[in-house]
């Protein structure tokens, strides 16, 4: 039990920590990542009515 | 191709896979055969799930499909974000949780072994039959830059796949995808620069990018509701999402990338990392096409891309009308070039009427050619398949590489593809291999063998994987388009699959004999409405799971309680 209390805590930690330095957690990630899709999707919708 | 294009190919080809065996030489026990290393980083795992997806058609028929149809097919990847979130949430966290080798074994934790064997074995025959396809396409690309016979290279291509996958295991695979994706980028950038210098002086992207916008090359969202229409924003984003969370979250070719690391926040980052960057990459290719579709209004295109094919049709009698249909075409690209020179001359001197006439002109002129290209397309389809029209977007691209690359680069796009393949195949054989070993040989057959033991059955099976794939591979032509071949294949036969994972995760009330039974029910389902209804495949990704999930919770409801155990808690 007490050998396997760092590891419990390093897998804890490894899930909710994401290394990354302005996305803190995972939910931001996943937000990140929406927003860059709807970023997308309208440059895409737009993009024909630039260039007609 | 001469000296300097063979010597890029060869060295790009040979040391990539090279490196790769020698880098993770001596490493062989099952855990690291099957599975990598475990310690690949989140670049490592987002590259190698990009380079698993994106085959050798990924490069030859997407730019094709941009040059046909524009912008459009990009729909197909709107779900991709989507389901790379749920599988990072909560397939990953699961299948690390258990530890599996392959996500089948998860199945028969969470159900029965009946189930297991099913998801295991619907895999294996969409892949299966996806594998010829991928084997397929560089077969053309080098059967047309070296004239070969198409059957001896896609024998030839799929020998050397095999040899490099038996030899290094799902480690090399990982560990090589990086450096095969770097080819393929600095080769396709390349290509799409040299594209945009050679037109014609005083002529930019911009301009490009006007015409190819006046020609709806680039309408890439269609928001309307029309479920026949192949590709649209809902097609997209609902089939989609359910496309790629059957692709990504229960094809054992990707779920053995993104276990390959020891930590789940590299996989989940890794998986982020395609979540981001798949649809401007899809973008990329496609408006590469679409910018070769600007070029050929100013170069003579053929009136038929697969140029081998068209000379062996007009061998075959009617040469008078092939060559009438080749002047005609001739003679249409050169108005409609004048035509083109005049619009954007009166448009950069603010002529607005004179622009909108000559725009008009140009849009007549490119209806009249597309017409001769669809009759060229026919006369070449009447000969092998009745009265359909034959498809030549797979060759647009590499009839331009050909035409008009410089030495030297014509090697590195040549060894791009070559890389694509590599990097997909070897991957997608390593996934056939794997849960045929673990799912069946070692779960059916023998279950207490020594690690050396199964890491050369898996050997043995990649080779047996690999002869499949190239005798389909050699009915492969038949298909309209490779890309969308591989994407019906996938989209019949992942539903049912997903499915199996869905109510595994979400549904824990529902047991081993009614999921199965509701797989089974709503794999024949979707069969017979794929021969019966026309609506784009796209939805089968969404009716697929939905009929099997609603089937298995009837029969749940109608089976007598307490029969079966309960599900694992883990699970």
């Amino acid at each position: 039990m007490i050998e396997s209390q760092p590891d419990a805590n390093a897998a804890d930690t490894d899930e909710r920590s994401t290394g990354l330095p302005l996305l803190r957690n995972w939910r931001a990630v996943y937000l990140f990542v929406v927003a860059c899709f709807i970023c997308w999707v309208v440059i895409l919708a737009i993009l024909p009515r630039v260039f007609a | 191709m001469n000296t300097l294009d063979y010597a890029v190919l060869l060295i790009a080809i040979l040391s990539i896979p090279a490196y790769g065996i020698w880098k993770t030489r001596g490493k062989r026990n099952l855990d690291t055969f099957l599975k990598g290393s475990g310690n690949s980083s989140w670049l490592v795992i987002g590259l190698s799930v990009m380079a698993t997806q994106a085959s050798a058609i990924t490069f030859l028929s997407v730019p094709g499909q941009g040059f046909e149809s524009g912008l459009g097919f990009i729909q197909n990847y709107f779900g991709a974000p989507f389901a790379l979130i749920i599988i990072a949430a909560v397939f990953l966290p699961l299948f690390r949780k258990l530890n599996v080798y392959t996500a089948y074994e998860f199945l028969g934790k969470r159900f029965d072994s009946k189930t297991r064997l099913l998801g295991a074995g619907l895999f294996l025959l969409q892949r299966g039959l996806g594998a010829g396809i991928t084997i397929y396409a560089p077969a053309i690309v080098l059967s047309t830059v070296f004239g070969w016979s198409l059957d001896g290279t896609i024998i030839a291509s799929g020998i050397v796949v095999i040899i490099y996958t038996v030899a290094g295991g799902s480690d090399a695979v990982s560990l090589t995808q990086k450096y095969q994706m770097a080819v393929i980028f600095v080769g396709m950038i390349a290509a799409f620069a040299v594209l945009i210098w050679k037109l014609p002086p005083g002529f930019g992207f911009s301009s490009a990018m006007t015409i190819a916008g006046s020609m709806n090359k680039l309408d890439a969202v269609d928001f309307s509701p029309n479920m026949q229409s192949r590709y649209t924003f809902w097609s997209g984003t609902i089939g989609g999402l359910f496309l790629a969370l059957s692709y990504f979250g229960t094809d054992q070719s990707q779920v053995q990338r993104y276990l390959s690391s020891g930590s789940l926040r590299e996989s989940r980052l890794g998986l982020m990392f395609n979540g981001i960057f798949k649809i401007p990459m899809q973008f990329g290719i496609l408006l590469l096409g679409a910018m070769m579709f600007v070029f050929y209004q100013f170069e003579q295109p053929p009136v038929y891309f697969n140029q081998a094919a068209w000379t062996e049709r007009a061998a075959q009698g009617e040469r008078d009308q092939f060559r009438t249909i080749e002047s005609q075409f001739a003679d249409v690209h050169a108005r409609k070039r004048i035509a083109l020179e005049n619009w954007i001359t009166a448009a950069h001197q603010g002529r607005a009427a004179d622009a909108s006439q000559a725009e008009s002109s140009v849009r007549t002129l490119q209806k009249q050619s597309d017409e001769l290209r669809q009759q060229a397309k026919l006369m070449v389809g009447g000969g092998i398949k009745g009265n359909k029209p034959a498809s030549d977007a797979d060759y647009v691209f590499i009839s331009f590489i050909l035409n008009y690359l410089p030495h030297g680069l014509i090697g590195l796009l040549v060894a791009a593809f070559f890389a694509a393949t590599l990097s997909s195949k070897a991957a997608e054989l390593n996934a056939l291999a794997s849960t045929t070993t673990i799912d069946l040989y070692r779960h059916l057959l023998s279950r207490d063998a020594t690690d050396a033991h199964y890491v050369s059955a898996s050997r043995w099976f990649t080779v047996l994987w690999g002869a499949i794939a190239i005798g389909f591979a050699l009915f492969a032509r038949l298909a309209e388009n490779l890309i969308q071949a591989l994407n019906i294949i996938g989209s019949i036969f992942y539903g049912p699959v997903l499915a199996l994972f869905l109510v595994a995760f979400f549904l824990k009330w529902i047991r081993g004999t009614a999921i199965f039974w509701a797989a089974i029910a709503a794999q024949l389902l979707v069969i017979a409405l794929y021969f019966s209804i026309d609506i784009s495949y796209l939805w089968y990704n969404f009716i697929g799971p939905g009929a099997c999930i609603l089937f298995a919770i009837a029969i749940q409801a109608s089976l007598p309680r307490g029969k079966e155990p309960p599900a694992p808690a883990d699970a």
